[in-house]
């Protein structure tokens, strides 16, 4: 029990370790290099937080089944980037909207922050639609009837943003999108500034997302994912909660694109790939253990951490076998962790906590040994 | 409020079980008729490419009738099995800096790729297939050994089983890209004229193969699960898992032989579609799609309605060129699965539940 327990900060802090380690090792024991390294890898991992979070108020919450996380992710970023740009000129850059200028108004430089919470909502409301609309026909049926048609919603997407050329850019990415704030900061650091406030952001996600979770509607939404007939026999309409959980994680998602979108500075197709755009994301909360927020977080770091521990190591000498083949044997080793977490320990490198709401947490202090083995509420929805 | 509710939710019963079922055979016949009066070379492509499907989606509807899950691993097994049939045919593997040939292959056989008639492949390559079917049925058999065996022995959900198939599906595609990498193969290269058939009709006697094969395959599944006493059980487990080990069936003998037949259909699918097709490892998840569509919109459990669902389209996809860009082939199989999903969700031959 006492070495089951370790393997969490062993692995946290192994990832850790490789992931300053490597580039400091690289740039010749750089300091301000590795410093600018790991806030990019930071930035990024909260990010992707974002995503695993929402993912994980989907699946792990509500048991609603998202395959399509590419979908929610695609609107998400477009819709930001076409609030915050600047309308379209010239010839050959072609898309819609463009109101950064609209939101600039003269007033305590409005410019630098009102484009990009716009943006943000924008995209989140967009997203919800999309996964409202979706919810009608799928969310009555089987949850793979969902996981099928969010797969279908995904592709058609990225099919509508490569065909329909004059609408978001084709498969030219939409390039230069603003930062939020870059205009009081060096080009150089204001990727530190970003970091911060991707740190905020996730932060306000995470403390709404436990406050949720742990009140009464919380409760229904965590009843649903263990017995939906129980959860309907106790009055609850299963269909309304179901889609509230899919749609909240869906606006999460489509803010997550808008954070991704302003971090990055360009959105294109080839970003929104199945494997990328959805498929991390299930690693991710795999690995950390869904039915936890933390887990959640633990989950991006870790996964994103290999990914990023697999990019460096391609700048040593490798062998020309491994050399061409490297992305392919992350990619294996991703998908064989998901495999190998469902079958060994399903409830992740987080496990789901056991408790009901914060009233009773209060009022009735369990010890935390007294928690139910873990299979109980493991990642599988046993 | 619930009682409106549940007025509507009757009504939508009533809709489900008198108008959408007859509808959605009406509108298949109009479908098929509109296409093979106007579109008819794209009709007959369309039911080439449905032909192939259907060995897919037959498979994935057998897979879920048995086991209760979709296979989302499918479409990317599907390119194994391609794959598979292309390295046996030629020892091609990814090298070093370019491709690496291991020296053996069945194209050494003699005379083994002496084209037969106006084919573009001799016999090495009907070996080959053969020869990928037995591995492709061995994999699945393995991958239910070391994955799903123990998944259905601990009870998990099928979403469990779902995540598990996507992480298999990945860690495929993954697989063949460390071994063949990502340039697109075919199995033989040339020009391959084609032929002149009534009606206009331009085919290559290839694709012609591809359907005979397609229609001999369906033929072969039907026997199988109509006429044996091994389909009998099959069919009675995907009907009723508990009554039919009560009636002293053999589950894991069922299970095993579903994998055997999904296994074997799954690289004679990939193989006939890499005939036709360039074979790259992405192909596989973009199956998925049309495979889905066409089980669900048969009836998932249903061999005969996975049959239908896959020609109703392959032939949607492939008419949908001649009105909108072909780029939204994949979006066309997405439009019918939100329409079945909506109006039917069981599908034409699925029960009622």
């Amino acid at each position: 029990m006492r070495a089951e327990r370790m393997i969490t900060p062993i692995v946290l802090f192994v990832v850790a370790f490789l992931v300053t380690a490597i580039p400091f090792e690289r740039s010749g024991g750089n300091f301000a290099g590795t410093a600018s390294f790991l806030t990019t890898f930071l930035t990024t991992v909260g990010i992707y937080a974002i995503f695993t979070l929402a993912l994980n108020i989907q699946w792990g919450y509500t048991g609603v089944f998202n395959f399509g996380v590419a979908a929610f992710f695609l609107v998400g970023a477009y819709t930001a980037a076409i609030v915050t740009k600047d309308p379209a000129s010239g010839e050959f850059v072609q898309y819609v909207g463009g109101f950064g200028e609209f939101l600039s108004p003269d007033f305590l430089d409005a410019g630098e922050w009102l484009p990009f919470i716009v943006g943000v909502g924008a995209a989140g409301m967009a997203s919800g639609i999309l996964a409202l609309l979706l919810s009608v026909p799928t969310l009555r049926l089987r949850e793979d009837y969902l996981a099928i048609a969010t797969i279908g919603v995904a592709e058609l997407m990225r099919r509508i943003v490569i065909e329909e050329k004059s609408l978001v850019g084709g498969t030219n990415a939409m390039v230069g999108i603003p930062g939020p704030l870059d205009g009081y900061f060096d080009p150089g650091d204001w990727k530190y500034a970003f970091l911060v406030m991707v740190i905020v952001f996730l932060g306000l996600l995470l403390f709404a997302v436990e406050r949720g979770i742990r009140s009464p509607w919380g409760r229904v939404l965590r009843a649903l994912k263990e017995d939906e007939t129980v959860t309907a026999a106790s009055g609850k309409d299963v269909f309304a909660f179901r889609m509230q959980g899919f749609v909240l994680g869906a606006i999460i998602m489509g803010m997550g694109g808008a954070v991704f979108g302003y971090g990055r500075g360009s959105v294109g197709p080839e970003t929104f790939d199945h494997f990328f755009a959805t498929f991390l994301f299930w690693a991710m909360l795999i690995v950390g253990g869904s039915g936890n927020n933390w887990g959640a977080i633990v989950g991006a770091f870790v996964v994103w951490g290999v990914w990023t521990i697999s990019l460096q190591l391609n700048g040593y000498d490798l062998p020309g076998v491994l050399q061409v083949r490297i992305f392919f044997i992350r990619d294996l080793l991703i998908g064989m962790t998901i495999v190998l977490f469902l079958l060994l320990r399903p409830q992740g490198l987080v496990p789901e906590q056991r408790r009901v709401s914060s009233w009773l947490d209060r009022r009735v202090r369990t010890p935390s040994d007294a928690r139910p083995p873990p299979e109980a509420g493991a990642a599988g929805g046993e | 409020m619930s009682t409106y509710a549940d007025r509507l939710r009757g009504n939508i019963r009533v809709f489900n079980e008198f108008v959408a079922g007859p509808g959605l055979w009406v509108l298949i016949t109009l479908l098929f008729t509109y296409a093979a009066l106007f579109e008819t070379q794209l009709f007959v492509i369309g039911l080439i490419v449905g032909s192939v499907l259907a060995l897919g989606s037959i498979g994935l509807t057998l897979i879920y009738g048995v086991m209760r899950f979709g296979n989302f691993a499918h479409g990317d097994l599907m390119m194994m099995g391609a794959y598979v049939t292309f390295f046996l045919l030629n020892g091609t593997i990814l090298g070093q800096r370019r491709d690496a040939n291991i020296g053996v292959g069945l194209n050494d056989l003699p005379a083994g790729t002496e084209r037969l008639g106006d084919l573009t492949f001799g016999y090495s390559f009907l070996i080959g297939v053969a020869l990928s079917a037995v591995v492709l049925a061995i994999v699945c058999l393995g991958l239910d050994r070391l994955v799903y065996r123990p998944l259905r022995q601990r009870g998990s959900s099928i979403v469990t089983f779902a995540i598990a198939s996507l992480g298999i599906a990945f860690s495929v595609r993954a697989l063949l890209l460390i071994i063949w990498g990502p340039d697109p193969r075919t199995y033989v290269s040339g020009i391959h004229k084609a032929q002149h058939y009534p009606f206009d009709v331009v085919l290559k006697t290839d694709q012609v193969f591809i359907m005979v094969v397609a229609v001999v395959m369906t033929a072969l599944v039907y026997l199988l699960l109509f006429r044996t006493k091994l389909g009998k059980a099959m069919r009675a487990y995907s009907d009723n898992p508990d009554l039919a080990l009560v009636s002293g069936i053999n589950t894991d003998r069922v299970i095993f032989w579903t994998w055997v037949i999904g296994g074997s259909l799954m690289a004679i699918a990939g193989s006939l579609l890499a005939l036709q097709a360039n074979l790259k490892p992405e192909l596989g998840f973009q199956l998925l799609l049309p495979l889905f569509a066409g089980a669900i919109l048969g009836g998932l459990g249903k061999p005969q309605g996975a049959l239908i669902g896959a020609l109703v389209v392959g032939v949607a996809q492939e008419v949908s060129v001649a009105y909108i860009s072909a780029g939204y082939k994949p979006a066309v199989s997405f439009m019918i699965l939100i329409l079945i999903l909506l109006i039917r969700p069981r599908g034409l031959f699925g029960d009622a539940n």
